[in-house]
């Protein structure tokens, strides 16, 4: 796979890819903390009729004018969505949804005015719908560098007041700063973002690479700068690995291998991060669930000895099972292994029987002290 | 009657119209569900399923499409309510995330398995109501184009649903605790009522798109809720801002010769925008004149 690197369109994909996935997990990171996630959605189909506006000022795929037109309609998506649902009894998700829908409608019938109407060939706008990656061109690397370059100085310079309007912008405001236009500021960027991505990727699926990358690295990390770095490593990733992934295998459109990797980062993440991960705390839980049936059955038999004042009393398994509605054998086994029981024989024609051991007494004693402390405690 | 179902302005018209009444009557919970989002997640999906159910029976409309939409859209909800159980992901993150992927799954599998066929990503997403009238099916006798056939049945077994369930859907989105101790199975609605939204979505695709049906299913919903408080008026007036925004849509378009599809749905932009200004009780010039009149009086 690697000699594929040596190809010139590949490197320029590749960087372009590293360059997008370090400007989305960037600014995703905020819009993900702040609950805004689907934002980029709403941004991303908002910028379809920006595209079409700067081409047709343009009047050709002028990369520059149809990323401002794009960022600009984005934009207005994003206020509009603000101003409906402060000022109205329209809710968050119903204004995100009217905004994605309308505006991608404008666009879809400015895209059908330019195919009947300019002079120009409309040639590789259909490119922002679907994203084309193949298309990059050189040029266009050196306008997604300056996009990430800004974006990355922006957010180190204002660090401390994105981080505060980000965690408690209740706070950041009763201290004097101005929420209103930190959050626009970020609306914004975030708009960039999502415009410099969706040549590479498409509308639909650059939602995703705002989202993936900063909740897979959130499963890993709890610290903001470590958060924000993470997800450029992460988004860096899906971007480089996706875009060698379809350049190896013929036929594989590029965006849609880089959000499956990016969402399989974020599977892997959910499942396997220390502290945080699915796998871990589902492992607990069966561990615990087994350790619980395994002291209340060491009770069980030291209560039922003390009742029949022989300390070597064996108890039918059948009836335990019966106690407790479930099949006990390998609760018994298990214990067995750690020397708390005996299997004990009793009279021929019965099942199978077991006995405490001194240790399981000990063990059972030790266990009842516990709870009574439990209790006192309570 | 033949020459009703022949005029191509007629079809595309009652095309428009039943889009946005079926649409209008689950937009409606949606809304006030506050779930409207999963409407758009789902209208994307489905592009999966669609995929799926065409590689495996090379169906590309009837029955078995609706079926494999219906599965996706519920698909789609159950994964996005999973990941978001796990506490580790908020809700919003949870639906940007499953349904990019299914979307990405479902290009992929165009890309490898059906390069060449009729059922590209574009005609998903974009459709073309103009053309509804030239694809008819014989029935009854006569020749109906397809569209009209799929969004009729479409419509009515929304408007079943709606009237059946009226009273379980109407405490599932005002109140869901009290409908789930009443034992009105508000969970089994919720799944209902987005399995109904993918198989709506699906009968759309051809005429206006999926993104284009997302417009007809919360924008008419939203535009309603500022104007009135009644659940039974919300839904009469979505239907009406719905067949009204296809109405105005058409000769719109036809006079730029633009995509009606997307004329469609932009107008239904405009009478959202109208209502957010104008609306009576909740709308802002009538709060602005009602805060005037308080402060000088």
């Amino acid at each position: 796979m690697l000699e594929l690197l040596g190809n010139h369109t590949v490197q320029t994909v590749t960087l372009g890819a590293v360059l997008l996935g370090m400007v989305s997990g960037l600014l995703g990171s905020f819009a993900v903390l702040r609950q805004q996630s689907l934002l980029g959605d709403t941004l991303a189909h908002a910028a379809l009729p920006g595209v079409c506006i700067g081409f047709l000022i343009a009047g050709t795929r002028h990369l520059g004018w149809i990323m401002a037109g794009a960022l600009v309609t984005a934009v207005i998506a994003a206020l509009f969505v603000q101003v409906v649902t402060r000022y109205s009894r329209i809710k968050m998700d119903a204004g995100l949804g009217a905004a994605l829908s309308v505006s991608f409608a404008v666009g879809v019938v400015l895209l059908t005015y330019i195919q009947g109407h300019a002079s120009a060939s409309q040639g590789g706008l259909d490119s922002f719908l679907f994203g084309q990656a193949a298309a990059t061109r050189p040029s266009d690397l050196w306008f997604m560098g300056g996009v990430t370059l800004a974006a990355m100085a922006l957010v180190a310079l204002m660090w401390k007041q994105l981080k505060l309007v980000t965690f408690d912008p209740l706070f950041a405001g009763s201290i004097g700063l101005r929420v209103g236009v930190l959050e626009t500021l970020l609306t914004a960027m975030i708009a960039l973002a999502v415009v410099v991505g969706l040549q590479m990727v498409g509308v639909v699926l650059m939602t995703a690479m705002v989202i993936a990358p900063p909740v897979a690295a959130r499963q890993w990390v709890s610290r903001l700068e470590h958060m924000v770095f993470l997800a450029m490593l992460m988004g860096v990733i899906s971007g480089v690995v996706g875009v060698l992934l379809s350049a190896g295998v013929a036929h594989l459109a590029t965006g849609p291998v880089v959000v499956l990797v990016a969402s399989a980062l974020v599977a892997l993440s959910l499942l396997l991060a220390p502290g945080r991960g699915v796998l871990w705390s589902w492992l607990k839980l069966w561990r615990e669930q087994r350790s619980i049936g395994q002291r209340q059955m060491l009770v069980t038999l030291h209560k039922l000895a003390e009742h029949h004042e022989d300390p070597y009393y064996p108890v039918e398994r059948s009836m335990l099972d019966s106690f407790y509605g479930v099949a006990t054998s390998h609760i018994l086994r298990r214990l067995q292994a750690r020397g708390f029981v005996v299997p004990a024989s009793h009279m021929r024609q019965e099942g199978p029987h077991w006995a405490l051991t001194d240790a399981g007494h000990n063990e059972a004693r030790q266990e009842l002290e516990r709870m009574d402390w439990n209790q006192a405690e309570v | 009657m033949q020459a009703f179902l022949n005029d191509p302005m007629a079809m595309i018209l009652l095309t428009g119209a039943l889009v946005a009444t079926s649409g209008a009557l689950l937009g409606t919970f949606l809304v006030l569900q506050r779930q409207s989002m999963l409407s758009d997640a789902i209208s994307h999906s489905i592009v999966f399923g669609i995929v799926v159910v065409w590689l495996l029976t090379h169906a590309q409309s009837g029955p078995l499409q609706i079926a494999g939409a219906a599965l996706t859209g519920v698909l789609t909800v159950f994964l996005t309510e999973m990941v978001a159980r796990t506490r580790r992901v908020k809700r919003d993150a949870a639906i940007g995330l499953v349904f990019p992927a299914l979307f990405a799954a479902g290009v992929l599998l165009l890309n490898l398995y059906a390069r060449d066929i009729h059922i590209d990503s574009h005609t998903v997403l974009l459709g073309e109501i103009g053309f509804v009238w030239l694809d008819t099916m014989p029935l009854a006798g006569l020749e109906i184009p397809q569209a009209v056939v799929w969004m009729t049945v479409a419509t009515l077994v929304n408007l079943g649903f709606v009237l059946a369930c009226y009273k379980e859907l109407k405490l599932a989105s005002f109140d869901w605790q009290l409908a789930a101790a009443l034992g009105l199975a508000p969970t089994l609605m919720f799944y209902l009522l987005l399995g109904l939204t993918s198989v709506t979505a699906v009968a759309a695709f051809d005429a206006v798109g999926a993104v284009l049906f997302i417009a007809f299913v919360i924008v008419p919903p939203a535009t309603a809720y500022l104007l009135t408080d009644r659940l039974s008026l919300m839904l009469l007036l979505a239907v009406l801002v719905g067949v009204a925004s296809t109405l105005c849509g058409y000769p719109l378009a036809v006079r730029l010769d633009v995509s009606i599809g997307g004329t469609m749905a932009s107008m239904t932009g405009v009478f959202l925008v109208l209502a957010f200004v104008l609306s009576p009780r909740y709308g802002v010039l009538g709060h602005w004149l009602n805060r005037r009149v308080k402060y000088s009086g």
